[in-house]
């Protein structure tokens, strides 16, 4: 029963990756990009924990904080460097 | 008792592909930047919650390991991703992409001409 469940949730999930990766494609402008981008990390997260249910080993479970830490990351340099124009910004001299 | 755990972690697992679905459908669907990114950081993060604990029943139940990795992955994400989708907006609004024809309030144009103004 649950693993029934389980491999509907993840054929969902990467239908819900293909979408988004056609967001990713097609979007108009590049902070469109970035929400696709962002929406594809939070969703590999949650395949990772659904496939490491399915097989029954807890081996995977690092990699789900570390998608999430490196999506949010990736998040933010992209966001600073569409606003500001650089990343890390260098000291003005004093 | 075993029914009503399996129970617990099969609704919990659908609530999540559920909101998942819905982030989908709101990237496709919604006219303009703002939107889609609150579809994607509102219920993307809320199906992933869904998801997790569901994950971290199962291996409290069937394995009897209680998993801190996975509470921890809980509390980043409820953190990290309303503060995501805050980033890419304002990113999005001071790059000067137009929200969509059909806005009626604007109220970050003023502080937005005051940058400009600054920035000359």
């Amino acid at each position: 029963m649950i693993d029934v469940i389980l491999k509907i949730a993840l054929t969902l999930f990467s239908l819900t990756i293909a979408i988004s990766f056609y967001r990713v494609a097609k979007g108009p402008s590049m902070p469109d990009r970035i929400v696709g981008l962002d929406t594809i990390g939070v969703n590999l997260l949650s395949m990772v924990a659904i496939i490491s249910i399915l097989f029954g080993t807890k081996a995977y479970l690092e990699v789900i904080l570390i998608l999430g830490i490196l999506s949010f990351i990736g998040t933010i340099a992209f966001s600073k460097f569409l606003e500001r124009g650089v990343i890390i910004e260098r000291k003005s001299n004093r | 008792m075993m029914i009503l755990i399996n129970t617990l972690i099969i609704l919990s697992i659908a609530l999540g592909t559920f909101f998942i679905i819905v982030t989908a459908i709101g990237l496709i669907r919604f006219p303009d930047v703002y939107t889609r990114a609150h579809a994607a950081s509102k219920s993307a993060t809320l199906g992933v919650m869904f998801i997790l604990i569901g994950a971290f029943i199962y291996f409290w139940a069937e394995e009897g390991v209680y998993n801190p990795r996975l509470l921890l992955g809980i509390l980043f994400l409820f953190i990290t991703g309303p503060v995501g989708g805050h980033l890419m907006a304002r990113a999005a609004y001071f790059s000067g992409v137009k929200p969509w024809k059909g806005t009626v309030k604007d109220d970050l144009k003023k502080e937005y001409d005051r940058k400009k103004a600054c920035e000359k």
